[in-house]
């Protein structure tokens, strides 16, 4: 006997009483109830409450807001994504060199940037969260994770009120990385100590249509 | 009867490996540990600390009730249907690319997860913070197959580099405060900056340093998981510095240990727990970090995922239809924080990779109850832990279900009865009223419990409550009670009804 078959034989046996299979009450709230402008203000106050450096502009804004947080930063590598707009970097100055990433950089490579500017898949106000799943404008996981400063990108309609309704949003399939302010640790005294291995900078832009 | 048990008997988790059994009992150790002022302090301050910070979190949760009651209901409907929940995740695990194992027990698991490090070639692996490879004991079996594991989590790495052992689900450097933890570094890490201050940063970033090039020169990774969801076959992680992320994005192999109870039915369960986890166990709205994946994703992370699900005593505690709430734990430490018995004694003293509460009633189960036996008195039976849970776990009930199993035990060996049967007031207690206790009053004792006040001064206690008040005593063996259980626990109840 396997020891696939022999654990389900075990696990048949303890339940050979039959428990009861209770039905889950799903009474809990699932959608917030906020108007789209109040969940994208909540969400800038969650966001910063973690420590991410929160902006907010008109879509049209967003490359001018990239280039100024680039250069407060001092940041001279860039990575981003292949999918990335190509606008949003249109202003950024010719002394910053960007990568863009289709798969072929190396950890070493990723390494030694500065920095990565994404969009995201959802955001999530409640909790302050922002969500990547590896779509175009987002890219693979390693490229968010290495760079010790990350921009993310975040467009209003993305923004939705509740983890539900998060959750909802997203395809279970692909890679899913939540985000909620920049990598902290609490492991010394319960105090949070933000930046330990991911990146240790992160600015969100809340981007309004028009 | 042949020797060889019928493939259906409940196993528990075998002796000699591992870390489910102290090598004292609870009494003896949690002795020791009330003896030291520095550990006390530490402990204090961090469960104060967190305390605060879950209920602030939890308060502005409106639907916090509506969500405990789906948590329960979904573990409640997973523990009923483990085997076709398993049989789901596997199929998808493995429509997606991932390879799933099976593993019986910690031998077998650990065994297998050698196997698959060796067939990468490498010698060394990564880890993010699993309870399931300390419970097996994985470091050790890797390191006899000649691997060297490294913990990644920084309380892990303060607790492997100091040699010592976790004392916290959540923390488990907690019983340490920063300037042993500078102390340590200091000693252990090599080419380490003489100049390090006890500032918690300045820790964080020593870490982050050391460690940096041990992920990118990573091969193989070695997680935990949260939860897998059966319907899609997903895993998740949750954490907070990043080297879950490293672990589970970099390395070219992700094996992930999983205990069997793990699995929840639906992707939209998650929604239910990725709220009460959080905010029950940092006390944050959102840990900074939740990966989530299924299978092998084509050019992005591991190319060869493996899921190992672990049994090891796992079916014997679902086999007990009073214990097998155990199951349902998402090991969040609440019940950790706010149990007074913890708060004095540590996790150590518990002798488990599981302390607290839980560990209480989920140790003893897992190993048989004869390997714990101290266990399920480790407790006062005031309910904060009830009350804390986020999936309802009615451990009290499950304590006294317990001790009264441990009587029945004893009576059929007809042994004489240990020390801290004698000691407790709660083992005369036992023998008569346990179960018509736990069945007839059950539902009485809850509400009870519910309405009960959490913080009862609490700070002001010197030793430990009630009838472990004996253990405290500096003796060598425990002095009997100066009053009984019932009696001590009418007075409580009574006291508790005028105070309100
Ligand atoms: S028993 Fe409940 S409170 Fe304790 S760790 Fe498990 S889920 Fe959390």
């Amino acid at each position: 006997m396997t020891a696939r078959e022999a654990t389900l034989a075990r696990i048949r046996a303890a339940i050979g009483d039959a428990p009861s299979v209770p039905a889950i009450p799903r009474d809990y709230r699932v959608r917030g109830d906020l108007e789209a402008g109040a969940a994208a203000s909540l969400f800038a106050q969650r966001a910063a409450e973690y420590r991410a450096a929160v902006h907010h502009t008109g879509l049209d804004g967003v490359p001018a807001l990239i280039a100024t947080i680039l250069a407060s930063a001092g940041d001279t590598r860039a990575v981003v994504p292949t999918g990335l707009p190509a606008d949003w970097l249109a202003e950024v100055p010719s002394s910053v060199l960007v990568y863009t990433d289709d798969g072929g950089m190396t950890t070493e490579d990723l390494d030694a940037v500065d920095v990565v500017v994404t969009g995201c898949a959802v955001a999530i106000a409640e909790t302050g969260t922002v969500v990547l799943d590896g779509a175009p404008d987002q890219g693979r996981r390693v490229i968010t994770l290495l760079p010790d400063h990350h921009i993310c990108v975040v467009s209003v309609d993305r923004i939705v009120a509740t983890v539900p309704e998060g959750l909802h949003r997203l395809d279970p399939t692909r890679p899913l990385t939540m985000i909620s302010g920049p990598s902290a640790t609490s492991d010394i005294e319960l105090t949070r100590v933000e930046g330990v291995h991911g990146p240790r900078n992160l600015d969100v832009i809340i981007a309004t249509a028009g | 009867m042949s020797d060889t048990p019928a493939p259906t008997a409940p196993i528990h988790a075998p002796a000699g490996v591992g870390m489910l059994r102290g090598a004292r009992t609870f009494p003896e150790a949690a002795r020791q540990a009330l003896g030291d002022p520095q550990l006390r302090h530490n402990l204090g301050h961090a469960t104060a600390t967190i305390r605060e910070k879950r209920a602030n979190v939890v308060a502005e949760v409106a639907d916090w009730a509506e969500l405990r009651n789906a948590g329960e209901a979904i573990k409640s409907a997973t523990m009923a249907t483990l085997d076709e929940q398993l049989i789901r995740l596997e199929h998808q695990v493995t429509a997606a690319g991932g390879v799933v194992h099976w593993a019986s027990d910690a031998d077998s698991a650990n065994e297998i997860v050698a196997r698959l490090v060796r067939e990468t070639g490498s010698r060394e692996v990564v880890k993010v913070k699993s309870m399931a490879t300390q419970e097996i004991g994985l470091n050790d079996a890797l390191a006899q197959a000649g691997i060297d594991a490294y913990e990644t989590d920084l309380a892990e790495l303060i607790v492997q580099l100091g040699g010592d052992l976790p004392s916290h689900i959540l923390v488990p450097a907690i019983h340490r405060n920063r300037a042993e933890i500078r102390n340590l570094f200091l000693r252990a890490i090599p080419d380490i900056d003489p100049g390090l201050t006890d500032d918690p940063r300045a820790l964080a970033a020593a870490a982050r340093r050391h460690l940096r090039q041990r992920f990118l020169a990573a091969k193989v990774a070695v997680s935990g998981a949260n939860f897998a969801v059966a319907e899609t076959g997903t895993l998740c992680v949750v954490e907070s510095e990043g080297n879950g992320r490293m672990c589970l994005t970099l390395p070219d192999t992700l094996i992930t240990v999983m205990g069997i109870e793990k699995v929840v039915p639906s992707w939209r369960d998650l929604e239910v727990f990725l709220q009460l986890l959080p905010r029950s166990s940092t006390g944050e709205r959102m840990n900074p970090y939740t990966s989530l994946w299924t299978g092998a994703h084509r050019g992005d992370g591991p190319r060869a995922v493996h899921l190992v699900l672990l049994d090891n005593g796992r079916t014997s505690v679902l086999a007990d239809q009073v214990g097998r709430d155990a199951l349902n734990c998402i090991r969040c430490s609440a019940c950790l924080n706010v149990c007074p018995v913890y708060q004095r004694t540590g996790g150590h003293a518990y002798g488990s990779v599981y302390p607290g509460p839980i560990g209480a009633i989920l140790s003893p189960q897992l190993t048989g109850i004869e390997h714990n036996a101290s266990l399920p008195y480790a407790s006062t039976l005031c309910g904060a832990c009830y009350d804390v849970c986020p999936v309802k776990i009615d451990i009290p009930s499950i304590l006294v279900h317990l001790r009264a199993q441990d009587v029945e035990v004893k009576r059929a060996r007809r042994d004489v009865p240990t020390p801290e049967s004698v000691a407790m007031a709660a083992a005369a207690w036992t023998m008569t009223d346990d179960r018509r206790w736990s069945r007839a009053q059950r539902s009485s004792r809850l509400a009870r419990l519910v309405g009960r006040r959490r913080d009862k001064a609490r700070g002001l206690i010197r030793s430990l409550p009630g009838p472990l008040a004996a253990w405290t005593v500096a003796r060598d063996a425990p002095r009997p009670p100066a009053q009984t259980f019932r009696e001590w626990w009418a007075r409580e109840r009574s006291s508790d009804g005028q105070r309100r």
